[in-house]
């Protein structure tokens, strides 16, 4: 099955006055119709570095250096300005973070969903508007013609996001970036935004890209997991074989960390460390200062990605899976 | 319409609106001045344009209370003769006319210039703002000579009397832009890096778009403020101009041309040509200026006075 998106060898770079850092390091994914992919890791993996580069939206002096990034088998990576608002928007779309900062204060949300559609599909007023109904009431929002014309302060933070999808749905877009959608909010109210996001690609065929570094939260949503440290994929995979039988020993710590795995009373675990600022990120493996298996190999040899169990396709890249550490 | 007049009642400017007295009071004021001004032609006792109606023998006439005074001119009569209640009506409504014209032409400039170079930044950004700042280091009152006297003697004062309104307006409008375009662009730089514009761009909204349809409208709370006080710095703008005789023509006399005339005969005992204007003119600026605080206090609630 030919992927909808496929990224190859891709690094992205920042330069700074001190010289370029790179915040992804040849990064390989891609990702199916219709398919849930988790991207998860700590603040500062690049996670949301990815997401951005993926529409070509990285903030200068972030650049895109090596790489290509396929959608629908176009490299939209070299895609000019002009070219990639048609993608922008319209084939992608991304939900951001803060359901309370990413709505326009002084538009009504009518406006700012109808203006949406202008952007990409040419069509009347009323059309517009029939198509903002439509996905207002596809993401359970009550009363959407009353609440057309309300501004973003009368709605509550789980109405927001629910708006925000529904703008991101707007276009009948192939692939969602959802990065990071519940951190703002309410642990009920993201179960309901989750279930909301399944369901919306389960009945528009629509592929999810889901950023978080919730593993409860990619847990449930998502068919596939990627686990991001310090600008690389470090374990790759689907997403019960990662949670259940975690290869690489970051992720065997992430899912040691969450609370669950915990009896009440006792104090959570957590990694050791601080994952490295991307000027200063360690000779071998990256995360070897902070890992309870290191080798000497570690320390000088960067591991590459190894399949842990080829049917599947679970990769981890670390020496204890090629095979290169005894453990 | 019913609605929206319903919501303006609700709204909060309103509510703060009924409870400050002054603000109450100044837009009161300035609310008889325009409706004199501009009602003028219908209401004025004279119409100080038509030569016909203006008899020398009447001119220097003191107010209607005073000894010599006549009760056909209520305030007196300018040294041409005209009817002051009447002069000063139409003159109030060119000054009013001049302040809002260079206001909007200001404000176009910029508000264009400050979004941007606020969005847009880098060396664009630069160059625009040095051009504010040499905009600003000349003062307005020098351009504005510069400008008009280089028109008068190009073109002659008859033409110049026939453009006068629009070239106040243009001189004004060009010399003050710079404070719009700082504080958009002040604005523009704490609103770019929201949310809200990162997820227009993701929408695939245009530059133009964002910047005019998103970004702009979260500036205006402290274009309305500016624009208040530019209005207020206008009217007097012109004020001086005409009173250093650059502005408008004694035949069609604003409230500065008015003060200026009236200068000449201050020592033969005629105050009241130069006095009644001068109020005026004093009054229709400081209820601008009093609307304006006011309405920078409503709007910036982190500013709380004391």
């Amino acid at each position: 099955m030919e992927p909808i998106l496929d990224i190859k060898n891709l690094d992205v770079k920042f330069a700074l006055r001190t010289g370029e850092v790179t915040a992804i390091d040849n990064l390989n994914l891609s990702l199916n119709k219709g398919e849930r992919l988790g991207i998860v890791g700590e603040s500062g993996a690049g996670k949301s570095v990815l997401g951005f580069s993926i529409i070509n939206l990285i903030r200068k002096p972030g650049f895109i250096g090596n790489g290509s990034i396929d959608f629908r088998g176009k490299q939209i990576s070299t895609y000019s300005e002009e070219q990639i608002r048609n993608i922008r928007g319209n084939r992608i779309s991304m939900i951001f973070q803060d359901p309370m900062m990413a709505l326009n204060p002084v538009l009504t949300i009518g406006t700012q969903m109808t203006e949406a559609i202008f952007a990409h599909m040419d069509v009347s007023q009323e059309e517009a508007e029939r198509i903002a109904l439509e996905k207002l009431a596809k993401v359970h929002i009550p009363a959407p013609e009353k609440r057309l014309n309300q501004y973003p302060h009368e709605f509550s933070g789980g109405m927001r996001q629910r708006i925000i999808i529904a703008i991101s749905l707007l276009t009948s877009p192939d692939l969602i970036i959802a990065d990071e959608p519940t951190t703002a909010l309410d642990v009920t109210i993201q179960a309901e935004i989750m279930d909301l996001l399944i369901e919306l690609c389960e009945s528009e065929g629509m592929s999810l890209i889901l950023i978080t570094h919730d593993l409860g939260v990619v847990s449930e949503v998502t068919e596939r997991i990627a686990v991001m440290y310090a600008g690389r994929v470090i374990e790759s995979g689907p997403t019960e074989a990662i949670i259940k039988n975690p290869q690489h020993p970051y992720t065997q710590g992430l899912i040691k960390a969450l609370p669950e795995s915990r009896k009440p009373g006792e104090p959570l675990y957590q990694i050791p460390g601080m994952m490295p600022t991307l000027t200063d990120i360690p000779p071998g493996c990256a995360f070897n200062p902070r890992c309870p298996m290191r080798g000497d190999i570690c320390m000088t040899k960067r591991p590459e990605a190894a399949f842990a169990d080829e049917k599947t396709g679970h990769m981890a890249a670390c020496h204890l899976v090629s095979g290169d550490l005894a453990s | 319409m019913k609605q929206s007049l319903q919501n303006f009642k609700d709204s909060y400017l309103f509510y703060s609106f009924k409870r400050d007295k002054i603000a109450i009071i100044s837009f009161a004021i300035l609310l008889v001045l325009v409706v004199l001004s501009f009602s003028a032609p219908l209401i004025a006792p004279y119409n100080p344009y038509d030569a016909e109606s203006i008899d020398i023998m009447n001119s220097e006439m003191p107010p209607a209370w005073m000894e010599d005074g006549s009760s056909e001119f209520l305030l007196g009569t300018d040294q041409q003769g005209r009817d002051l209640v009447s002069t000063m009506m139409y003159g109030m409504r060119l000054s009013i006319l001049i302040g809002l014209g260079a206001v909007m032409l200001q404000a176009v400039i910029g508000i264009s210039v400050g979004l941007i170079a606020g969005y847009l930044g880098g060396r664009l950004d630069n160059f625009l703002m040095r051009l504010a700042d040499i905009q600003l280091s000349f003062a307005t009152m020098l351009v504005a000579i510069l400008v008009s006297a280089i028109f008068q003697t190009m073109f002659g004062a008859s033409r110049y009397n026939e453009l006068a309104v629009p070239l106040l307006v243009i001189i004004i409008g060009i010399a003050e832009w710079p404070q719009y375009a700082r504080t958009v662009r002040a604005s523009v730089l704490g609103e770019k890096g929201k949310e809200y514009v990162e997820a227009a761009k993701v929408v695939g909204l245009s530059k133009v778009r964002i910047m005019f349809r998103h970004i702009l409208p979260n500036t205006m709370s402290s274009v309305l403020v500016i624009s208040t006080v530019q209005v207020a710095n206008a009217v007097m703008s012109e004020a001086a101009l005409s009173f250093l005789g650059l502005g408008m023509p004694v035949n069609r006399p604003s409230l500065g041309s008015l003060i200026n005339a009236g200068f000449e005969y201050i020592f033969s005992g005629a105050w009241w040509i130069t006095l009644f204007p001068g109020i005026f003119l004093v009054l229709l600026v400081l209820v601008i200026n009093l609307l304006g605080d006011w309405l920078r206090d409503v709007l910036n609630p982190k500013l709380y006075k004391g």
